[in-house]
């Protein structure tokens, strides 16, 4: 299935704003992240369809993942 | 004293005089500085009826025992006066240089006090104080202002003015620092007008007296070891500012459109924090002693200067439905040269795009700049009509709810106590919806940042629809934000930084003994005698609450559709946690236990 990333501040860098990552039926944010070779260290904040989500949770597909490094402000 | 310079200057504009008092020892200790100190002195001093804009009110500006010392981010100084805006107490704080230059001075606060019968300028070099016509500078930008200040002054002085927005006692007018930084919010540049006080200018060539050397540096390096080592004040801020949290905000589907109507907006790229860096950054723009620098210098090929800040890209963009960036840019250049709040004037201005659209403002009342959500070119117009109170501008000028009362609509104004709510829509984030509701100075998103834990997952992931917890976190929150703001210090240093790290910085400093728990309770005394004061202002616990929008209304879409802030379960144990009654009042226990005098 096909998994629509969102990709923000740094972790933009030779990846582009948005990407489709292609993984297996019930693959997790995990292996997402895997194919993006993003390190699970390096997120700080990831949504699964603009709510929290975890790491480990089995994706379907239409899932739409925001994955953000550690930022802040206000 | 220790930390302390020991000493107040006090400036009776009425007389056209000023006088040096000794800083009382014991009342430090109670309430720290910069707003406590200053929040304890205005209370003991005005009647909390007073009139904001008349005479008698005061206008104090406050350091803390950090300010001008090597501390990270120890430049910082509040505003403290009773606001024309809220009616409450007001403090707000700003960083920049003048905090520090004023400490160097030898001073730990002014309390201006009076109202000059022409326009005036304080002019200090250390122990030289005068007050100095400034019928040259009246009407002036505040660029304008301070360039002719600076050309007048001692060199490498420090420039603190008004525009013609505090001049002409806007109820959102700003005091502009270092041209460019705002004690922004709740109307203090209008009490400064109203006293006919355009600028106060200052340089010194004192230190600041340490109480132990050796544990000071030892606690800045530290300090500044972990402000470099996390990820929010070490990286992500650095790179992009505060800009960088219009993504966050937006995906999380709490990021108010149209005036709160919308709770996501789908041009929010184009005004992000990622645009901002690629297209119009310079350079970064840090605060005196800052390792995190988060303030940006952005250039367009209209204007150049300062900012903008996120809350500001939030208050002309996504609130105003502009995803021109440009704009904005623009828009926030008016802001700091007018000296209007960013907030408060984006959002007035949301509010009368809202009352256009609803059919309340007319076509013939809008000089050819229609209110219309997502027109860029009348965020910078009616910014600076505004600022001049031209046309309908000189209703806006008074800020979104009394904007609103002329067509008895101020229900739609997104206000707390009639100050504008900043950027994120508390429906989907209960803690925050909380802390907005028993915001001592109105809506505010700084004075307890509860999206630290309910988006950012700082110091820990909290659900943000949950209320389990939300009371108990919103008092900790306030409370150490409230000792944050009387220390000197600047309160993003919090996203790295814990109560004990204050308390042996400001012990370092200035050899009195602090821990964790006494931080703490300083917070919480200090926020307890802003309650006193709102109180005996007449701002009563009704008002702990939020625009009916948001309790009423469900969010309509997006990922957080269908939910509104559940303020009345939440507000009994906030009131129970703080020591008050269930009506919202402190109990004699409470401030006895506090150490206030009732």
């Amino acid at each position: 299935m096909k998994i629509k990333v969102r990709l923000f501040a740094t972790l933009r860098e030779h990846r582009g704003k948005e990407v489709l990552v292609d993984v297996e039926e019930s693959a997790t944010p995990l292996d997402v992240l895997l194919v993006l070779q993003i390190a699970s260290g390096d997120v700080a904040i990831l949504l699964i369809n603009g709510r929290d989500g975890a790491l480990d949770a089995p994706l379907v597909p239409g899932d739409v993942l925001s994955v953000f490094p550690p930022v802040g402000g206000g | 004293m220790f930390g302390y310079q020991g000493k107040i200057l006090r400036i009776d504009l009425s007389a056209g005089k000023s006088k040096v008092e000794q800083l009382d020892e014991k009342l430090a200790r109670e309430y720290v500085g910069g707003r406590g100190l200053a929040t304890k002195y205005f209370f003991d001093e005005v009647p909390a009826t007073v009139d904001a804009l008349s005479p008698e009110n005061k206008l104090i500006m406050a350091t803390g025992p950090l300010s001008g010392t090597p501390t990270p981010t120890g430049g910082r100084y509040m505003v403290v006066t009773k606001s024309p805006l809220t009616d409450t107490i007001a403090s707000s704080n700003s960083g920049g240089y003048w905090g520090a230059e004023l400490k160097f001075a030898g001073y730990d606060m002014i309390i201006v006090e009076g109202k000059s019968d022409k326009p005036v300028y304080v002019a200090i070099e250390d122990d030289r104080v005068e007050i100095k016509d400034a019928a040259h500078l009246w009407g002036k930008v505040v660029s304008e202002a301070t360039d002719i200040l600076e050309k007048e002054s001692p060199e490498k002085s420090r420039i603190l003015a008004i525009g013609p927005a505090g001049e002409k006692l806007s109820r959102i007018a700003s005091v502009m620092n270092d041209k460019s930084r705002a004690a922004g919010r709740s109307g203090v540049g209008a009490v400064m007008g109203s006293k006919n006080l355009k600028a106060i200018v200052v340089r010194g060539h004192k230190t600041v007296p340490i109480a132990d050397e050796a544990a000071l540096k030892e606690t800045v390096k530290e300090s500044t070891k972990k402000i470099r080592e996390n990820g929010v004040t070490g990286e992500g801020l650095p790179t992009y500012g505060t800009a960088v949290l219009v993504n966050i905000i937006n995906e999380n589907g709490v990021f108010p459109t149209n005036n709160f109507q919308l709770s996501q907006f789908s041009l929010a790229e184009n005004i992000s924090g990622e645009s901002l860096a690629e297209k119009y950054l310079v350079r970064k723009d840090p605060c005196y002693r800052c390792p995190i620098g988060c303030g940006r210098y952005t250039k367009t090929d209209k204007v150049e200067g300062g900012g903008p800040e996120y809350e500001t890209i939030w208050a002309f963009g996504g609130d105003c439905g502009v995803s021109d960036l440009e704009a904005v840019i623009e828009a926030n250049f008016w802001c700091n040269e007018m000296g209007l709040d960013t907030i408060s004037a984006g959002a007035t201005i949301a509010m009368a795009m809202e009352l256009y659209q609803k059919g309340f403002i007319k076509d013939e009342d809008l000089d050819g700049v229609p209110l219309e959500f997502g027109n860029a070119e009348a965020i910078v117009a009616w910014t600076k009509r505004m600022g001049l109170r031209e046309g309908l501008g000189d209703m806006m000028a008074e800020g979104s709810y009394r904007l609103g009362d002329q067509y008895g609509m101020s229900a739609l104004s997104m206000s707390v106590k009639k100050q504008e709510m900043p950027a994120y829509d508390p429906r989907a984030i209960q803690g925050q919806g909380l802390q907005y509701a028993t915001s001592n100075r109105g809506g505010c998103h700084v004075r307890g940042y509860l999206i630290s834990p309910e988006i950012l997952g700082l110091p820990e992931k909290l659900d943000r629809f949950a209320l389990d917890g939300k009371a108990t976190w919103t008092k900790i929150f306030q409370d150490l934000t409230a000792f944050i703001d009387s220390s000197g210090l600047c309160l993003f240093t919090s996203f790295a930084m814990g109560a004990d790290d204050y308390a042996t910085m400001v012990e370092a400093a200035t050899g009195m003994k602090w821990d964790a728990a006494e931080v703490l309770k300083a917070g919480n005394r200090i926020w307890n005698l802003e309650r006193l004061f709102n109180l005996a202002a007449g701002v009563d616990p009704s008002q702990d609450t939020l625009p009916p929008r948001l309790l009423n209304d469900p969010i309509a879409e997006g990922p957080s559709a269908g939910h509104v802030t559940r303020l009345a379960e939440m507000l009994p144990e906030y009131y129970d946690l703080r020591g008050w009654s269930p009506e919202g009042i402190p109990t004699a226990a409470t401030l006895r236990e506090l150490g206030i005098e009732g």
